[in-house]
């Protein structure tokens, strides 16, 4: 049998498991995977952050090289951010091929850039050293180890736990120009003003659904990415998919996403 | 022997090893190797058809080996760019031929095996765990091998030589870095790179206390593949 056909049967077997609220897995719809565990500091001797994200099966890494840089032209005096998601040479899934970066990476990238930007996660001047010339930049560096489902909302939630992880480097003034002493890393935090939830709703059918596996993605008619911060504000959103979304189902997803943002935001508790 | 090294260590003593199989469940074979701080994490995908034809081997199947650094996995305050660099082409080059010896890939005409290394974090020896790990996942797939392959970093520090040296070792001047992958039963060497210079007599010192560490490392692998598989450990 081809691949297509077992995809079309495997879909159908998921949307018909759907109209009765459940899953293969034995979830309810609008229920995450139970395993969900974040380590802090899985590559402490290299990163100036880093963190380990296991949903299920689905595993991420995070790493944070932060660097001295300069600023933007039309923001001098902020700090600069950078989210990347490396899938190449890939670890996680027959389906993603060694080379350049390619469409699904640079949404995962995208959508977690978005989620830490827009909803100020960082605070962006306390990263300025010298207005116009010298800033910290955070550089985010994204490894999917094993693709379960739920990449989107996997890789926001270790970004955020390796921001969270992040410790400064000493900085020197040599002369006029400022240096980073890697060697000796303070205790100083990343300016922390919030921190966002991302989370990815499905549309199946009729049906909404949260967290999915690898299957229930690929079953999945239309999906959105909704970013809610701590005081119950969208600050981002991405459609996916081709089906299209009523105001409804938008209101709908957005309802479903804040009623689960809570408790995901409490798996870094006493972090902040 | 007065001679102490930097961290403590004896001359033929490795840092803390440890292993584990079947660590990615989407990869045909999956595996992670640590060499003290360093940890190298491989995953197989393969064999499947090999694209374009003309790159295919109507005898046998073809190796393919990436070797990647992760992004934030180097040392002070620099960020590997991501995408294949000199480097880490080169390396990927050796490890294939390191890990190619011990493979019998005749059943797998036209097709190719993928064995994707990344290196989560890094304090010397990289190319040495990744080739433990590579060898670790390759078993877990199934992949026909003639032996287990085990690799180590080797040389001498200040006129010692010892084993498994660590970065700070490795940039002491006058210093010695022979990285050494062996078959771990024959003890054939399917990788040699050398930085440093070292008398002949001396070198073959060095590469006795190579085939000690080889044999450690197989206690290592054999264990971790016997956690995943249970049985005798004479795969």
């Amino acid at each position: 049998m081809g691949v297509v056909a077992m995809n079309k049967i495997m879909n159908n077997y998921i949307k018909t498991l759907a109209k009765n609220n459940e899953r293969m897995d034995g979830r309810k719809l609008d229920e995450f995977r139970k395993e969900i565990k974040i380590e802090y500091g899985v590559s402490a001797k290299s990163a100036a952050g880093s963190a380990k994200v296991t949903i299920g099966d689905t595993v991420v890494v995070a790493g944070i090289k932060l660097t001295i840089g300069s600023p933007f032209t039309d923001t001098p005096e902020e700090g600069a951010l950078m989210v990347n998601v490396e899938l190449s040479p890939p670890l996680a899934s027959p389906d993603f091929e060694s080379g350049p970066p390619d469409s699904y990476s640079i949404e995962l990238a995208r959508l977690t850039d978005r989620a830490v930007r827009e909803s100020g996660m960082i605070d962006v001047k306390k990263l300025c050293i010298k207005e116009g010339e010298t800033i910290w930049m955070v550089n985010i560096d994204i490894y999917p180890i094993n693709d379960g489902g739920n990449l989107f909302d996997a890789c926001g939630l270790v970004a955020i736990a390796a921001i969270l992880d992040t410790r400064l480097p000493t900085l020197k003034q040599v002369e006029e120009k400022y240096e980073a002493d890697y060697d000796n890393m303070t205790e100083e935090r990343l300016p922390i003003n919030e921190i966002p939830i991302n989370l990815t709703i499905g549309k199946l059918g009729e049906h909404l659904v949260v967290d999915p596996t690898y299957e229930e993605e690929k079953a999945f008619d239309a999906r959105l990415t909704v970013c809610i911060t701590e005081d119950g504000q969208i600050c981002s959103l991405q459609k996916g998919k081709d089906a299209p979304l009523t105001i409804e189902d938008l209101d709908a997803i957005i309802s479903l996403a804040k009623s689960k943002a809570g408790k995901l935001r409490e798996l870094f508790g006493g972090r902040q | 022997m007065t001679f102490t090294r930097l961290d403590g260590r004896k001359p033929d003593e490795l840092r803390e090893l440890d292993a584990k199989v079947g660590i990615i469940p989407r990869a045909d074979g999956s595996a992670m190797f640590k060499m003290g701080k360093t940890i190298a994490i491989a995953a197989v995908y393969g064999p499947k058809e090999l694209y374009p034809k003309f790159l295919q081997d109507s005898t046998k199947g073809v190796l393919r080996c990436s070797y990647s650094m992760m992004a934030f996995s180097g040392s002070g305050g620099e960020r590997v760019r991501p995408g294949p660099s000199r480097r880490s082409k080169e390396i990927s080059w050796v490890t294939e031929n390191a890990l190619n010896s011990a493979l019998d890939l005749s059943k797998y005409a036209k097709s190719v095996i993928n064995v994707n290394i990344q290196l989560l974090q890094t304090d010397a020896g990289t190319r040495c765990a990744g080739i433990c790990a590579a060898a670790l996942a390759l078993a877990d797939a199934g992949i026909p091998m003639r032996d287990m392959v085990g690799a180590v970093a080797v040389g001498l520090y200040e006129g010692h030589p010892i084993v498994d040296l660590t970065k700070e070792e490795e940039d002491v001047e006058g210093a010695v870095d022979l990285a050494v992958a062996m078959l771990s039963r024959s003890k054939k060497l399917s990788l040699v790179q050398m930085d440093g210079k070292i008398e002949q007599e001396t070198m073959k010192k060095v590469l006795k206390l190579a085939e000690g560490a080889i044999d450690k490392i197989y206690v290592v692998q054999k264990k971790a593949l016997l956690e995943k598989y249970g049985g005798s450990g004479n795969e």
